[in-house]
């Protein structure tokens, strides 16, 4: 194939991976620009495989074979409530193929590059593989985090911002040896030596976010996986990588800064992490609050008699699997006429539209499932709202008191409903370890329990 | 412990101080429950309903007052015109007793009360902090006044309260103002908007603006600097001439254009404030209606008669002082769930032996008669009362915030400049040492980063998972590049890299197409 035909090629898989982006903007066109996404792929392969011609054919269609053989499979398998670990888990892979492509494109250039431009492209090679380790380390320790594998407690060693600090200066000091040296072998070291220190950097980057950043931590590994993508192209001298690279690393980036704008917190400081580990609660345990405890008659009873009914539902759904039987619960309700909606916060959950996701599988609709935006206004004329395992993002405290460490992050105002009921296995503060004083409202009520149970026992109740 | 319910002897009292539902729970706490007979009847309760939940029925009126060692009642005792004794001294010496007692009203019943050794709770001391609310039986009756002012309201206004377009002609609505926003004004809003009238609102504490707003009714704000009459214990003080000359003109303006006016001004301690005048009924056009609910504290309207209705220059002047009474059932339950509500706080071991505990600040408000103490007034509790403070106070005030924003906008001009700088001089630096290469690659990637920004501002929230996922299939591409050296891979190294990295990635798009592709078939409508 001419080198024409396959740039003909690359810029219309271009075109498909920009269209397909786009089509994920609404529900509508999803599916469709996900089609566009699998089209973009296929023709890119397939026009590299035509232009590479015979060399080594074989052995590419077998490792392409293997791979599709053990992705699809996975991806047939995977629980949604394991979405988030597998995300993370496919974003280590990106990050590795591009420590092991940066290698090959230094140990045996595809282009033959003097002067200036080789320069550029050592630094090009450089950068890809920091960024592919850091990516790669980092996406692992989140998967880990997410399985519940390791602590998703923030890890705050002492002087932490300092190592990081050290561990870039380092990697800056190599790349300055990487440029400076015409050996071969010296290159080599320095890049392993770098590899080395990116890795341990992406650990320990990550290591020091604790469970409740995830959703951020995510959407940046996401956006680090396609930069990696984007220099390498740099260095292959490929715009297709270029350009699919720029677009996963921008819309990365940009998921992120949503997420940070819906938890009111500036980007650089999740970035840095061990958020809410050293406040203590400031708000007080006052003497004058009680818990109103209910039950699952009393709250069923409530569910009959509402005209409206709000589910909020938070990490804590996720953790219990009650999905399912919120989409039971909100069937009957529905077909009693009661108005059942959901109210999703953004940050609910270990990934960005977590909860959409696992309500979507067990089949709620998604137009009564809406964003706090939307709902927010509507809590006062809101009858009931169940709040089921959420806590930090229904905190009124965040809208309240100045003082709170949650101050002014956007909240979801349930508070403002006739009645809450907050079902939660114990009076446990949320992440941010910030006492919530909804829990102690006179509208609100608790319901104590696993939140599966306690909803199969209310789905039960209600049928009755 | 053996608790009476005897029936009430006030004219036109209606209401019970106790439920079957309530004396279940009474004896839940360990107590005997003895009720009058017929004590419920105006209530809708039948003798038979409280027997069936356990309590026992007394004929003899005498002889519950004297059997029961814990009275509640709704009204504050009186004389029994049957008995011709009062009803303080119809009780067992050293018993107890709750009911409302009005304690600032009635000196000689405390001392009555506290010559019978007669421990006396007055549910009408309740001190206003949140932990009490649930014992509050003012706001309780207040909000069944405010519900039931409206429909007396509307039962003697001639019109529908919601305009109507009918092929008989065109209806406008009824037009309501309602005069403090209290627990009382706040139902009567809340109904009235709920029948489709327009309702106004005014009150001295700008604070209950967004409550009123919340309701449903516009709030009426008087231009008038920043005097603000919130006093203690969530009630209004009284306010400075110039304020109440400016109040009474808006009330002037408002009686001619208004249909119905509700009044619930109270300001504790003293006499209700005279709000309507004379004249100002006058200026109300024919058939118009007001609802004082102060009139038992002489009335908002200088024309009310308690207890009665009066016609005066065509306008209907309802007096009522038993409105919640007149809603009996429903006032009766809640007014029993809030004296259940106490005696679980009294009766923290549920063996039916009250405690009164002087050091619990609920209780300590309540108790007007110690034994042979009267213990009215409580000592003053440290202001504020509610540990919260008002909201409104709490905000920074308007330059304060001014002053930050200000402080902000300047850091991130700052901010948005050195990013400026550093951009354009990286950018020459890039323009003048960089070989043409780089530089149509690096005019795709600035291209490409921008389409990114712009494609994905719109998507929704709920999508971000989907997108994530197939963003990073799609950044699998980075397997053309592995194709690319595998396909020319000469050393062995290099080709065992690049065979593995073309096995992840393509791990990579096929299971994030894939799991993208499923999740999003799980979406529908």
């Amino acid at each position: 194939m001419s080198t024409g035909l396959v740039s003909v090629a690359y810029v219309v898989a271009s075109i498909c991976f920009i269209l397909s982006l786009g089509g994920l903007s609404h529900q509508e066109s999803a599916r469709r620009g996900n089609l566009y996404g699998v089209a973009g792929i296929i023709i890119a392969v397939g026009a590299t495989l035509a232009s590479v011609g015979d060399g080594g054919i074989i052995a590419i269609v077998i490792a392409v074979l293997i791979g599709a053989g053990i992705g699809i499979p996975i991806a047939n398998k995977v629980e949604m409530t394991q979405m988030p670990q597998l995300v993370a888990l496919l974003h280590s892979f990106v990050g590795l193929a591009a420590v092991l492509v940066g290698f090959s494109g230094y140990i045996e250039p595809l282009i033959a590059t003097t002067g200036a431009e080789h320069t550029i492209k050592l630094v090009e090679v450089f950068v890809g593989i920091f960024i592919g380790a850091v990516t790669f380390t980092g996406s692992l320790v989140a998967c880990g985090k997410l399985d519940g594998r390791i602590d998703s407690k923030a890890l705050t060693l002492p002087g932490r911002h300092l190592m990081n600090l050290v561990a870039v200066i380092a990697c800056v000091l190599l790349g300055a040896w990487f440029l400076g040296t015409n050996s071969m072998a010296f290159g080599l070291i320095s890049l392993v030596l770098m590899t080395a220190i990116a890795s341990v950097l992406g650990i320990h980057l990550i290591m020091a976010i604790g469970g409740a950043d995830m959703p951020v931590v995510v959407s940046m590994l996401n956006s680090y996986s396609g930069w990696a993508a984007a220099s390498i192209g740099f260095m292959l001298g490929n715009d297709l990588l270029i350009v699919t690279g720029a677009l996963v690393g921008s819309s990365g980036a940009i998921l992120s800064y949503i997420m940070c704008k819906a938890m009111n917190r500036s980007f650089i400081s999740v970035i840095l992490g061990g958020f809410g580990q050293t406040s203590s609660s400031s708000a007080t345990a006052d003497a004058d609050q009680t818990v109103h405890e209910s039950s699952v008659d009393d709250v069923c009873d409530e569910l009959r008699t509402a005209d409206s009914v709000i589910i909020v539902p938070g990490y804590g759904m996720a953790v219990a699997q009650a999905q399912n039987g919120v989409s039971d619960m909100t069937r009957i309700l529905r077909e009693r006429g009661v108005d059942v909606r959901f109210g999703i916060h953004p940050v609910a959950g270990r990934l960005p539209g977590h909860m959409n996701v696992l309500l979507a599988e067990a089949h709620v609709p998604y137009d009564i499932v809406l964003e706090m935006d939307e709902i927010n206004a509507d809590f006062p004329e809101t009858d009931v709202v169940l709040v089921i395992g959420a806590n930090d993002t229904v905190n009124p405290a965040a809208a309240e008191d100045p003082g709170s460490p949650i101050a002014g992050m956007p909240v979801l105002e349930v508070w403002k409903a006739r009645q809450v009921v907050v079902l939660k296995r114990g009076m446990a503060t949320g992440y941010s370890g910030v006492e919530n004083p909804l829990f102690f409202k006179d509208n609100t009520r608790m319901l104590f329990g696993d939140a599966k149970e306690s909803i199969d026992k209310l789905v039960s109740s209600l049928r009755s | 412990m053996k608790i009476g319910i005897p029936r009430e002897i006030f004219k036109d009292e209606r209401r019970v101080a106790a439920t079957p539902p309530s004396v279940h729970k009474l004896i839940g706490l360990g107590y005997e429950v003895v009720v009058e007979g017929g004590a419920g009847e105006a209530a809708n309760y039948s003798d038979e309903a409280y027997e069936k939940v356990g309590a026992a029925i007394a004929s003899d009126t005498t002889l519950l007052w004297e059997e029961a060692d814990f009275i509640l009642k709704v009204r504050a005792p009186m004389k029994n015109p049957a008995l011709n004794k009062h009803e303080a001294d119809l009780m067992k010496e050293g018993a107890f007793l709750v009911s409302y007692i009005w304690p600032a009203q009635n000196p000689e019943l405390l001392e009555k009360l506290a010559a019978r050794k007669i421990t006396s709770f007055a549910i009408d001391s309740l001190p206003r902090i949140s932990r009490a609310q649930k014992m509050d039986a003012l706001s309780a009756m207040a909000n069944i006044a405010g519900y039931r002012a409206v429909i007396e309201a509307a039962n003697n206004f001639g019109r529908f309260f919601t305009g109507q377009v009918t092929a008989a002609g065109k209806v406008p609505p009824a037009k309501i103002m309602v005069i403090g926003a209290g627990v009382a004004g706040l139902a009567a809003i809340g109904a009235a908007n709920s029948m489709g009238a327009i309702v106004r609102a005014f009150d001295t504490r700008l604070e209950v603006k967004e409550q009123v707003e919340s309701m449903g009714a516009e709030f009426l704000e008087l231009d008038f600097g920043d005097e603000e009459g919130s006093g203690s214990g969530g009630y209004a003080k009284q306010m400075s001439d110039e304020f109440i000359k400016a109040e009474m003109a808006l009330f002037a303006e408002q009686a001619k254009e208004v249909d119905i006016i509700i009044t619930t001004a109270l300001i504790p301690g003293k006499p209700a404030p005279k709000l309507i005048t004379a004249d100002m009924v006058k200026s109300m056009k024919p058939g118009s209606v007001i609802v004082d609910l102060a009139s038992e504290r002489g009335g908002n309207c200088e024309l009310t008669e308690p207890g009665k209705v009066a016609h005066q220059h065509g306008v209907t002047l309802i007096g009522y002082t038993d409105l919640p009474s007149r809603m009996a059932k429903v006032a009766s339950d809640l007014y029993a769930t809030n004296l259940v509500h106490l005696l679980t706080e009294l009766t923290p071991e549920k063996d039916g032996q009250p405690v009164v505990n002087m050091e619990d600040d609920v209780i300590r408000g309540l108790t007007v008669v110690k034994e042979n103490d009267i213990t009215w007034p409580p000592p003053q509790p440290e202001a504020p009362v509610s540990p919260a403070p008002p909201p409104g106070t709490e905000e920074p005030s308007a330059a304060d915030m001014a002053a930050a924003k200000k402080d902000a906008d300047r850091r991130s001009l700052i901010g948005k400049g050195a990013l400026l700088i550093v951009t354009v001089l990286a950018l020459y630096g890039v323009g003048a040492h960089a070989p043409e290469s780089f530089l149509q690659h690096f005019t795709v990637f600035v291209l490409a980063c921008f389409i990114g920004w712009q494609v994905i501002w719109n998507v929704t929230p709920s999508l971000h998972t989907p997108l994530m996922s197939v963003t990073n299939a799609i950044s699998g591409i980075i397997v053309i590049g592995a194709i690319l050296h595998l396909a020319q891979a000469a050393n062995i190294a290099v080709g065992i890299m690049a065979f593995i990295a073309v096995l992840i990635a393509s791990i990579n798009v096929g299971g994030g197409f894939r799991v993208t592709h499923r999740m999003l078939k799980m979406f529908r409508k």
